[in-house]
């Protein structure tokens, strides 16, 4: 099937076209709630909320003995804020640190939900069948109605992240002033979290309890790669993960049996790996290039002060020296030799070397900055 | 009890012990949610060994799945050394895309391969007695039992062979390194050993109740305990304690043995989040109020060294002056009476020469910053507490 193909079903096919809508608003949400979450070093709490809301999963249909989607989600919603607020208690109140009341919560709510989810299994109700979707995500299960609640969802944080960005930003980068200013920031920390484990609730139908977390993480780590700004990094973020929702989708919708929600997963990490390559400020490839080209300076500052220390035994600086005396002491390169002499700063001859002025001056105040400087 | 119950009951223990052990380091080290990275991240090994050995309980599909789980433990410090995200951030990125190849590769194959990701996350206890190791005829009891049993007995013989540097490295690394035990060695080897009991437990337990059992019990002891070695044997036994009892549960309700193994332990965590002595929750909020008052009545005999005149001494004048409510201001004038601090007479307070020297002493701490001699003067002086 080629893209164009692809892209006109996306039009023209209700299940495709309500799944790629679906997994891009999720995506983008997620992307911009995780900003916070990873900006304030809580990357992981995503994966225990997720993990924490299975058993609310469970008890919401053993209450309501139905399988109505928006009431599972509430019983998450509800089950993921309790873990949450535990987690909080146990660092603040106990001497165990976050990530023991992480994978505690993380793994105790977990094992509380299968433990139901098996009890419910054995129940003679026909209607039990498909709650296992929540643990691996079944994007296919989507339908319109699911979407609309992602939308209106979206929209409600997307107002209320702009109402109180300036409350977010400053809780985000500096509590203890946020706190002299007089804000409430247990209002505000408590307004943030829960629209994490909002975000990461709607998310469970379709990526599941335990690639949740990525979904959250993936496109904030991948977005801070390339700004320091958070309107920006929030902005990005949102489109990295509804890209990485649109991208999956098509990838998982064009082949058998690829589950929508590990592609998903997939293709934000392939938007961080290049990320973390390629980012021009902070990304390993960009950094190596600059490490190298600072370690060649570095060299070229060696052999013009080892030149100068020859130059200046000798009344002309200019005099001539044998290129072969530097040998014994330095690694120098043709290469370098001819850096050196294409800023003016040595004359090469055949095989002698002399200093010119401005080498002369440059090398003697190599190492005093302030003196160099307003020269540059 | 049949014997299918109780070598599944035995199993559960084994599994318990072998995860407590690693468990309680991993906590120590602050480094807890690794077993959750590693846990999900074997999938990708599991499912490559599969292929291979068509298995689930040969050695080398062991081996390879806890090669992955160290190979999730490389990853996260790879890119946590670049400095582009936080360590936690490296964790989240790691396991979910490790997890999903695995799924992928497991959906791709679905057709030849007889294993699904229910069975590897969450396991299931009830048919292990079924899958025996026979040798010769000769039946030697269920496969896990000697899977698990080999890999409890590996980590028990570390753990005494190495227990002077695992117990220098947890708590001073730099101490550790300057002794010439490489922290690197150690920590590698926790890891490995880590990975290799998750593995060796997941079809037992499943992938993700392996990290129940190794944090649970061992952050319960920790509630408890601040001795290592007892803290190591209270995990142990929560942990086999939780694994009977869940046991039975589970066959109570006709449920996963796995998921009613954690509840137990959840259940067991929460009573000792509650009611651990010194360390629960209660007794935290017990003493964060006794402190609160015994501030406040510090401040308030501070107050009165500082005043000799009877109307700021007056015993309405605390409500207005030093701004408490009424319920605390009596609360403080009660136990400073009680102390024998101070002397009422005519609603006008007064310190008595103990409290005169309480203040005195109080006023040198304070003023040479030693704060925390504080609490050992209280100890001297109060013969009732806040």
């Amino acid at each position: 099937m080629d893209i164009f193909e692809y892209i006109s079903l996306v039009f023209t096919d209700y299940t495709l076209r309500t799944i790629t809508l679906g997994t891009a608003i999720l995506g983008a949400i997620c992307g911009m709630l995780g900003s916070f979450a990873v900006l304030r070093k809580q990357s992981l709490l995503g994966d225990a909320i997720s993990h924490a809301a299975l058993p609310g999963i469970a008890i919401a249909f053993l209450i309501m003995g139905a399988k109505n989607s928006n009431v599972l989600l509430l019983g998450a919603l509800i089950s993921g804020l309790i873990g949450t607020f535990w987690i909080k208690g146990i660092i603040s109140k106990t001497h165990l640190k976050s990530d023991t009341a992480l994978g505690l919560i993380l793994s105790l709510f977990f094992g509380f939900g299968m433990l139901l989810l098996t009890f419910i299994q054995k129940q003679p109700n026909a209607n039990q069948a498909g709650l296992d979707k929540y643990l691996f995500g079944q994007a296919a299960t989507l339908v319109e109605s699911d979407v609309w609640l992602m939308a209106i969802v979206t929209s409600i944080c997307l107002f209320v992240l702009l109402l109180f960005w300036k409350e977010f930003k400053i809780l985000l980068f500096d509590a203890d002033y946020t706190k002299t200013l007089g804000f409430n920031t247990r209002f505000i920390d408590i307004l943030i979290t829960s629209f994490i484990v909002l975000a990461i609730v709607l998310g469970l139908q379709t990526v599941g309890v335990v690639l949740m977390s990525a979904m959250l993480l993936a496109p904030a780590a991948a977005a801070r790669q390339w700004t320091n700004s958070l309107g920006i990094m929030v902005t990005l973020a949102a489109i990295f993960g509804a890209s990485s929702g649109v991208i999956g989708t098509a990838i998982s919708a064009s082949h058998n049996n690829l589950s929508t929600g590990p592609v998903i997963v997939l293709v934000a990490a392939i938007f961080v790996l290049i990320s973390f390559i390629f980012s021009p400020s902070r990304g390993l490839l960009f950094r190596e290039i600059r490490f190298r080209k600072n370690r060649n300076d570095l060299q070229l500052h060696k052999t013009l002060s080892f030149m100068y220390n020859i130059a200046k035994d000798h009344e002309n600086i200019a005099h001539p020296h044998a290129i072969k005396i530097l040998n014994n002491f330095q690694g120098f390169t043709k290469k370098s030799l001819q850096k050196l002499e294409d800023k003016d700063y040595i004359i090469v001859k055949g095989n002698m070397w002399s200093m010119t002025e401005a080498g002369y001056h440059k090398a003697a105040n190599l190492y005093n900055q302030q003196i160099d400087s307003p020269h540059e | 009890m049949s014997s299918a119950q109780i070598e599944i009951q035995l199993i559960a223990s084994l599994v318990a012990i072998a995860c407590a052990i690693p468990g309680t380091f991993l906590v120590l080290r602050k480094m807890a949610l690794i077993s959750d990275a590693i846990s999900h991240s074997i999938l990708p090994g599991i499912v490559i060994g599969f292929f291979i050995t068509h298995d689930l309980s040969s050695p080398l599909l062991i081996i390879l799945a806890a090669l992955s789980g160290v190979v999730t433990v490389i990853l996260v410090e790879f890119i946590q050394k670049t400095g582009l995200v936080k360590e936690d951030t490296a964790i989240g990125l790691v396991f979910p895309a490790l997890f999903s190849i695995g799924v992928i590769l497991i959906a791709q194959n679905a057709n030849d391969v007889h294993l699904d990701v229910d069975a590897v996350l969450l396991g299931e206890l009830a048919f292990a007695p079924f899958d025996r190791l026979i040798i010769n005829d000769f039946d030697l009891g269920p496969k896990s039992l000697w899977i698990i049993g080999v890999i409890l007995s590996l980590t028990i013989t570390l753990l005494i062979a190495f227990f002077k540097e695992l117990k220098v490295s947890t708590f001073d690394a730099g101490l550790a390194s300057a002794l010439g035990f490489s922290p690197a060695v150690v920590h590698y080897g926790l890891m490995t050993v880590s990975s290799i009991t998750t593995v060796g437990a997941f079809d037992a337990v499943g992938a993700v109740l392996v990290v129940a059992l190794m944090i649970a019990p061992a952050a319960t002891a920790y509630l408890l305990t601040n001795d290592l070695k007892k803290m190591l044997g209270l995990s142990v036994f929560f942990g086999v304690c939780c694994a009977i009892i869940g046991y039975w549960v589970a066959h109570a309700l006709d449920a996963s043995i796995a998921g009613s193994m954690t509840t137990v332990l959840g259940v067991l965590f929460l009573l000792v989040y509650l009611f651990a002595p010194n360390r629960g929750l209660f007794s935290v909020l017990y003493r964060q109020r006794q402190q609160r008052i015994e501030v406040s009545l510090l401040t308030f005999l501070l107050h009165l060294n500082n005043h000799s005149e009877e109307s700021e001494r007056h015993v309405n004048h605390l409500n207005e002056h030093i701004n408490w409510q009424k319920v605390k201001s009596k609360s403080v004038l009660n136990l400073a009476l009680n102390n024998n601090m101070i002397v009422i007479d005519n609603d006008i307070v007064s310190l008595t020469a103990k409290g005169k020297k309480f203040t005195n002493e109080a006023i040198d701490y304070i003023i040479t910053n030693k704060n925390s001699e504080i609490e050992n003067m209280k100890d001297r002086f109060f013969l009732f507490r806040g």
